[in-house]
């Protein structure tokens, strides 16, 4: 797996780290998603930001909580999905 | 003239605003500045808190300290942060614009917190920084540059800690000296876009380079802790059980304290029928006043103590975690996670409940909370459901460990909490369809809760309670007395005296409708005064079967006449009755407060009480077939 290839962060395994990255993230979608990529941003999922996955919900992994900065949030999937990041190599991989 | 005085001293006070992220150690600060000098209120058409508070500088200086709801923005997505915003840019109705703003952040997580700081700093207007849980933050080795970062800020900055005595020191000797000039240049705010955010941050990251070193964040503690806790099924068991252990507590804690506030509502009722003449005010005060109060204020040690547990797992981080496990469970019917602290709180009463919904940002979550908050069984049922079950059930030991009384109630608990989720449900399949409903929760790092933060935490509400028995309570009790009392039996009466008055003229009416799901026209009537308050009914039942005994004291002699006097069948019908009953002025008027309409309100109690009367029909009907009764 190439390092710049990016997932959402819901594909992020448990344990994983990454780094957020928001290049394909701007302007897209209504005003509630609009506004949801807002919050995302205002609480830390910026560019370049390291991430990792913490703890899953069961079943399905979701809800998800997720390091951010020096901090701890709790996402559901669909938030989740609105991040994207590069998984990075060591840590654990993906099952592909 | 002394008015006057403090009139005018108030209004030469500053008014100062503390604004910072939510678990930023703002509610500690206020309360470590203005000690209990405290006002906590509600702004005008919402239920948010106004806390408000005084406080003295050592040189002299007033102030009148406003604890704002915690915000990650200006830029609103829940009511709370609707409030915050709207008082910081001194546009809130009724409020004055803020002579000074301090901006509270946690210092071990600054990255999080200053991007606030920044988005206000634009407004212009006179701030300060206050650096907060710097033992923490020196503890774990963050070393805090002040004088670069109040350079790149250009605004004091000052470290406080919240949880130690003389921890706020510094900020008292900042605030000792003149707060700059209000800034000139119109502060307007506009909601961001995505630039402006990305500018922040990277300005944020910027100023963090400039001024703090952090070593490499030890979150080892934490995660050790989370890989049980937040663990799909040790995470869930430890929920259970500490969920066991809080109601375990309200049960067994709260039996002595009772037995002394009803004790000492005897002692004051018969102290006060010793020295009064024989009469109606004596009937008043002592069967109307002082019973009817204090067989509701005999509740309050059951409400502390659940509170008590309720602020010390928030306090210690543990129920955002909650939140997290249950999340899923509660999105099967249309819930989010948010929708557990609230409905915890329910357990003890709806109205604290139903005023903790406003952190849910999403309204149609925040509405289905609030309509489904009255079916956890509050505190108010506990006396009626202890009065049936004593009356009926048997004391018998189930499969060898149980006790059959205590799974009764068991039961009646889970019953409210299943119903709530069905009712969700349905709003689910119909209002809600096909939403999306965000969680997005901060899980903080765990703590030790603080002991005096909880004390002032518990008096609030200890406050709050009282303040809803000396009125709403107090009124209806009044009522009652009057209702029952009037007007007087003819001497020749042969039934017992309420028979006679304006409660026993009511019952004709009142029979019709509940006759077919098994209630007598006493239930009938104790209902009346108990469609006010749930608990009313229990006292209410005293007075009609003429006891003369008062107070709690209701219960113990009322059991035995009940269970001769009640088939099974009507037994059950109550009990199931009040899974639903609607009956609580407060919570609808707080609905009402809450949502702005009415219509909330009454879909509400609509909705409850068909409810309550299609499970007590059902219930009724069900078991006459199943035991025979006088009309199988
Ligand atoms: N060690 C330490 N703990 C603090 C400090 N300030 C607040 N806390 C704790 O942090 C937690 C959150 O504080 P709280 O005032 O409720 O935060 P709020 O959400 O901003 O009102 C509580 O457990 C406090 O006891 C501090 O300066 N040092």
């Amino acid at each position: 797996m190439k390092a710049t290839e990016l997932i959402t962060l819901f594909e992020l395994a448990k344990g994983q780290e990454g780094t957020v990255s928001t290049s394909a993230l701007a302007g897209s979608g209504d005003a509630a998603d609009r506004e949801l990529a807002l919050r995302l941003f205002e609480i830390g999922f910026v560019d370049g930001e390291r991430v990792r996955v913490i703890a899953r919900g069961y079943p399905g992994g979701d809800p998800l909580a997720v390091r951010v900065g020096g901090t701890m949030f709790a996402l559901r999937r669909f938030e989740a999905e609105r991040v994207l990041v590069a998984p990075l190599a060591g840590g654990k991989q993906v099952a592909a | 003239m002394n008015a006057a005085l403090a009139a005018n001293a108030e209004d030469s006070a500053l008014h100062l605003i503390l604004l910072g992220n939510p678990n930023c150690g703002k509610t500690a600060l206020f309360n470590l500045l203005t000690g209990s000098r405290q006002k906590v209120a509600n702004y005008p058409g919402v239920t948010v808190d106004r806390k408000e508070g005084q406080m003295t500088t050592p040189l002299g200086k007033r102030f009148r300290v406003f604890d704002l709801p915690g915000a990650y923005s200006l830029n609103a997505v829940s009511i709370d942060e609707e409030v915050t915003r709207d008082v910081v840019l001194g546009v809130r109705e009724g409020e004055q614009r803020p002579d000074l703003i301090v901006c509270v952040c946690d210092a071990t997580n600054l990255k999080l917190n200053l991007r606030l700081v920044l988005e206000v700093r634009r407004l212009g207007r006179p701030m300060l920084l206050a650096l907060n849980m710097t033992d923490l933050a020196s503890k774990r080795g963050i070393e805090i540059d002040v004088p670069a970062l109040q350079r790149e800020l250009d605004m004091p900055v000052v470290n406080t800690v919240a949880v130690k005595r003389g921890g706020a020191s510094a900020l008292l000797e900042q605030l000792e000296l003149a707060v700059r000039d209000v800034v000139p240049h119109a502060a307007t705010w506009q909601a961001p876009d995505v630039a402006d955010v990305t500018a922040t941050q990277r300005e944020v990251r910027r100023i963090l380079a400039a001024s703090v070193r952090e070593p490499v964040i030890d979150t080892r503690f934490d995660e050790r802790i989370d890989r049980v806790v937040l663990h799909p099924f040790w995470g869930m068991l430890i929920l259970a059980a500490t969920l066991f252990l809080m109601f375990q507590a309200v049960f067994s804690w709260a039996a002595l304290p009772m037995e002394w506030i009803k004790g000492g509502v005897e002692a004051f009722g018969q102290l006060l029928a010793a020295q009064l003449p024989e009469g109606l005010l004596r009937s008043l005060l002592v069967d109307g006043i002082v019973a009817g109060v204090g067989s509701v204020l005999v509740f309050m040690p059951q409400i502390l103590i659940l509170f008590l547990f309720i602020l010390a797992l928030e306090d210690s981080g543990y129920l955002p975690r909650a939140a997290f496990l249950l999340d899923r469970l509660m999105g099967t019917v249309g819930l989010s996670g948010r929708s557990f602290i609230p409905l915890l709180s329910s357990f003890a009463c709806a109205i604290p409940g139903i005023m903790a919904a406003r952190t849910i940002s999403n309204w149609r979550d925040r509405l289905a909370t609030i309509m489904i908050a009255p079916l956890m069984t509050c505190s108010a049922r506990l006396p009626v459901y202890a009065l049936i079950i004593g009356a009926f059930i048997p004391q018998t030991t189930v499969a060898g460990v149980f006790n059959l009384q205590g799974l009764v109630l068991f039961a009646l608990y889970l019953a409210g909490v299943v119903s709530a989720m069905a009712v969700a449900g349905v709003l689910k399949m119909t209002v809600a369809k096909g939403l999306q409903h965000p969680l997005m929760l901060e899980l903080p790092s765990y703590r030790w809760p603080h002991g005096r933060n909880l004390l002032l935490g518990l008096l609030e509400r200890a406050r709050i309670f009282i303040h809803r028995v000396g009125n709403i309570i107090l009124a209806l009790m009044i009522v009652l007395w009057f209702l029952s009392t009037f007007p007087a039996a003819p001497a020749d009466a042969i039934g017992p005296a309420i028979q006679y008055s304006y409660a026993g003229m009511l019952r004709h009416a009142l029979e019709i409708v509940f006759a077919p799901i098994g209630f007598n026209w006493q239930i009938s009537i104790a209902l009346v005064p108990g469609m006010a308050a749930r608990e009313v009914a229990v006292g209410a039942l005293g007075t009609v079967y003429a006891l003369s005994a008062s107070g709690d004291d209701v219960a113990a002699q009322l059991a035995p006449m009940l269970a001769a006097g009640w088939s099974l069948p009507t037994a059950f019908s109550l009990l199931a009755w009040y899974v639903f009953s609607p009956q609580c002025l407060s919570t609808l008027a707080v609905v009402k407060r809450e949502t702005n309409s009415w219509r909330y309100p009454l879909l509400m109690a609509g909705y409850l009480f068909a409810l309550a009367y299609g499970a007590a029909f059902v219930t009724y009907r069900v078991s006459l077939a199943l035991l025979g009764g006088p009309y199988a």
